[in-house]
């Protein structure tokens, strides 16, 4: 971010950028083209035809159908292709790679806390490595926000009340801007931020550099029986309790008391958390007290990564131990596809 | 137009028939009225326009170093709420349409005269409200007031605000209803659909989108306002609410919201470009029927503004896909204003320089909407300063120069006045370069990455906003002279004949000022509008 000298793009830094700046030059060119032309006849008709006395009296002339079909055909063919080229590359924003490294993302008034697999913290600075996929999965404590790296060319929005998602994979090592693209008031623009994109070994170094008290699946743990979910939920295979067994529940499908069929993944963990009555559990009551309010959606995403640990991930048939070792609770969501994590049904405690 | 009235001379006007102030607050004459909304919008312009001025000034350097956060959000909320509700949707309509409709189609009187001032009205309440709850006190929401920050964070007189809109759409819903109305009901015989003028045509199809939109609008606030007073769940997800609910429900009448700004300035670009190539327009019914379809295709493309909200990637597509189908009626309008110049008899007067002005900046305004309808293109350039500087190109590029256009156009027949053209020439120049100054490095800003509404940026993009905010002191100057030489010649102007253009329009056949009563026998048409030549007409294409 050379600041001396004047630029018209922001640093190319992740895979997506050349896709896009493409179909930038592709937009600019079509524009560019037709705003000169447009311009140039213009001026040619204004010089050519001006008036040269007051009496003169042009001949009329009737347009055609097919001049009109011409100029309507030829730019909605221009067009279809811008059409059909940014759809492709939003298909490919909004499908992040089956086993892109996850982060959590929270956004309030007027800051970015992330929260690392390994159970590092950050606030409005982003650590990741080069060449890697990266999944944000993001959520707003307040107002609505957006997260959007300008050098990555791509954005999406933080809500409130519910889970979204965005990724990438960067491509050079280096610092870029993190911005709120969506106004959230007073200090709007400055809640700002800095990706560090380092090389994997610095990456890992400063991944093992302290601060984390345990990985985030491990501080779900003890969340976990803080809150006393552990009262009704079983984290043990095949212990019933009155609540649904949470082991190696993550990834699979459970049937609700209404006949629908739910895949256990982050947006129901943290609903059934916040929300227990919106889906339950065939076969359970709605017993379950919400915990909005007494638990923050940092508190929520490290709940989530617990939840993912226990018992084998699908698909790996592993064991991953209950107590969610720091290991597992990283990788072992890597292969699994959707965002993991796997959730309490409804359901619950408190007797 | 040789059928139509000819109007004897003589002294009594719509003007000088009455000079009390009853007889201004009070007329039923739609010309009185639309000369009461030319005041006001006039007022609000200028209050907007000041706002605009303090935002530029500010962003002239990367720390917010003339106002605080707090009032840098207020300004530019105010600048929008401002322009968007209380200038650019009244505008050209309620004043200029409003003075000419009748005249257009040869009527007396709008269908509804006592509902046309009672728009006025609440159209100056509403005004009132919103500005007051702006200048005491402020509202920093954005003019999008997206939720949960307008109805749960948001500190000032939202609802006063809230309120003051909600009223104001009533004044153009009625407006849009009187029109409509009129144009069906009050034609003079003869006047068939396919011999009314352009500008009748765009605004038909503006109305028809104020009739059918801004209930939505005034529905979407009123939600707003009871969730914030009474915290009645809707949109907040903390009561259970959907806060994408509201921007689907918002954008679904501001986004048609932006063709009521475009479509009368499409139509006045018709008739200016028309009179002075001293032509037919070439593919009159091309350009009445496009207007129509972007009315009703600009009805389902309002999810473009969502493709970053968590919307379904399919739902995308369709949005996608029909914006760029919206795009097309307005090319070919394009097309047939750029082929009417051809072998035609051009004039550069001042309306003329608006009209191609126009062309050029709706033109730059379109094609840089493309970019933003390409999904994968907008999720790096929404809510960047390259969206700011796309509906600026539209809506100041597009919809005030085509309200000058036709101020400048019509002030004779308005006032009965002519203003001076050297000065009126100059300032079009003006206008045009400092608007470019202003709004085009805003494009590079926004591919850069600046975020619109940022209070303080990144050094890097001090560069472009330096050119910007120089441009728009160029602006600024640009509109401070037609203030003073419209006021001058309404003092000392010449005396305007009936028809300083050479045009063909009905409302061209008689005096300036008209009569009060418009024409003295309702006129027969037997012809289309714009009937220069009795040649036989040669066929292209």
């Amino acid at each position: 971010m050379g600041q001396n000298t004047i630029q018209f793009f922001p640093d190319q830094a992740s895979t997506i950028s050349h896709t896009v700046d493409g179909l930038y030059f592709y937009l600019v060119a079509v524009s560019a083209f037709f705003s000169i032309l447009i311009a140039v006849l213009i001026i040619i008709f204004a010089v050519k035809y001006r008036r040269r006395s007051d009496t003169e009296l042009p001949k009329p002339v009737h347009g055609g159908l097919w001049l009109e079909i011409t100029w309507s055909v030829i730019p909605l063919g221009l067009a279809m292709v811008m059409f059909a080229w940014g759809a492709s590359i939003f298909f490919t924003e909004s499908r992040p790679p089956a086993d892109s490294m996850e982060i959590y993302v929270t956004g309030k008034q007027w800051m970015w806390k992330i929260q690392h697999m390994e159970g590092q913290r950050e606030i409005n600075e982003l650590h990741i490595p080069v060449n890697r996929d990266i999944k944000l999965t993001m959520t707003s404590e307040d107002v609505i926000h957006d997260f959007y790296v300008p050098a990555f060319r791509t954005k999406s929005d933080v809500l409130p009340g519910r889970y979204t998602t965005e990724w990438f994979k960067a491509t050079k090592p280096g610092e870029y801007h993190i911005f709120c693209a969506e106004y959230c008031g007073t200090k709007h623009s400055g809640m700002i931020g800095t990706v560090y994109v380092m090389e994997p070994q610095q990456f890992d170094a400063w991944l093992s550099g302290g601060g984390a008290q345990g990985t985030l699946a491990q501080k779900g743990e003890a969340l976990f029986s803080q809150l006393g979910c552990v009262t009704c939920h079983q984290a043990t295979a095949d212990v019933k309790g009155r609540c649904p067994n949470l082991h190696g529940i993550w990834g699979k499908t459970q049937q609700m008391n209404n006949g629908v069929v739910v895949t256990v993944d982050a947006p129901y963990v943290r609903e059934s958390i916040l929300e227990p009555s919106a889906k339950i559990v065939a076969g359970y009551e709605n017993i379950m007290p919400t915990f909005s309010g007494l638990v923050t959606e940092e508190g929520v995403q490290q709940l989530v990564e617990y939840v993912k640990s226990i018992g084998p991930a699908p698909g790996v048939g592993g064991s991953a131990p209950t107590s969610g070792t720091p290991a597992p609770a990283g990788k072992a969501a890597r292969p699994v596809k959707t965002p993991a994590a796997a959730a309490p049904a409804p359901a619950a405690a408190n007797p | 137009m040789e059928t139509a009235a000819i109007v004897k001379r003589e002294p009594r006007t719509y003007l000088n028939v009455d000079h009390t102030l009853k007889g201004w607050l009070l007329t039923e004459d739609h010309k009185r009225i639309g000369i009461l909304y030319l005041i006001v919008i006039t007022i609000f312009f200028a209050i907007g326009g000041l706002f605009a001025a303090l935002i530029r000034i500010e962003l002239a350097t990367p720390a917010g170093d003339l106002v605080e956060s707090g009032v840098y959000n207020r300004l530019f909320t105010g600048h929008g709420i401002i322009m968007v509700f209380f200038f650019l949707i009244p505008s050209i309509p309620a004043s200029i349409g409003n003075f000419l409709i009748p005249l257009m189609i040869g009527a007396k009187d709008v269908a509804f005269p006592k509902l046309n001032l009672l728009s006025w009205y609440l159209y100056v309440i509403g005004g009132s409200m919103a500005l007051t709850a702006i200048i005491y006190g402020g509202i920093d929401t954005g003019w999008t007031f997206y939720v949960p920050f307008s109805t749960g964070y948001a500190s000032g007189m939202v609802m006063l605000t809230l309120v003051g809109i909600f009223i104001n759409g009533f004044s153009s819903i009625l407006t849009g209803l009187n029109f409509m109305v009129t144009i069906h009901r009050m034609r003079a015989p003869g006047m068939t659909w396919f011999r009314l003028p352009l500008f009748i045509w765009s605004l038909y199809s503006t109305s028809l989108i104020q009739v059918l939109a801004t209930p939505v609008v005034a529905v979407t606030l009123l939600l707003a306002a009871l969730e914030r007073g009474l915290h009645i769940g809707i949109f907040d997800p903390t009561l259970g609410g959907d806060p994408v609910l509201f921007q689907h429900l918002f954008w679904f009448y501001s986004h048609p919201a932006v063709y009521i700004m475009i479509l009368p300035a499409m139509g006045v670009t018709s008739e200016i470009i028309s009179t002075f190539s001293k032509k037919e327009p070439f593919g009159y019914s091309f350009i009445a029927l496009s207007s129509l379809a972007i009315a009703v295709f600009g009805f389902i493309v309002w999810g473009h503004h969502l493709f970053v909200s968590s919307q379904s990637v399919y739902a995308g597509m369709v949005f996608s896909v029909l914006s760029y189908l919206v795009a097309i009626p307005s090319a070919i309008k394009v097309f047939n204003w750029v082929s009417t110049m051809h072998k035609g008899s051009v004039q550069l007067t001042t309306p003329m320089l608006y009209g191609i002005g126009f062309i050029g900046l709706f033109t730059i305004g379109g094609l840089t909407g493309l970019f933003l309808a390409s999904m994968g293109m907008d999720v790096h350039l929404t809510d960047t300063y390259f969206v700011v500087a796309h509906f600026h190109y539209i809506m100041v590029g597009g919809a005030i120069m085509g309200f000058m256009g036709g101020l400048h156009f019509w002030w004779p027949k308005i006032t009965g006045k002519l203003y001076a053209e050297n000065w009126a020439k100059l300032s079009a120049v003006i206008i045009f370069l400092g608007f470019n100054l202003t709004f085009f490095p805003q494009f590079i800003l926004g591919y850069m990455g600046m975020p619109r509404r940022y209070h303080v940026y990144a050094p890097e993009f001090q560069v472009y906003n330096v050119l910007s905010s120089a441009g728009a002191s160029i602006l600024g100057l640009g509109y401070a002279i037609p203030l003073t030489y419209f006021l001058w010649s309404l003092f000392f102007g010449k005396q305007a004949p009936a028809n300083p253009w050479g045009a063909t329009g009905l409302e061209w056949q008689i005096q300036s000022p008209p009569i009060p009563e418009n024409f003295e026998i309702t006129p027969v048409i037997t012809e289309a509008s714009y009937k220069y030549s009795h040649e036989e007409a040669a066929h292209v294409g």
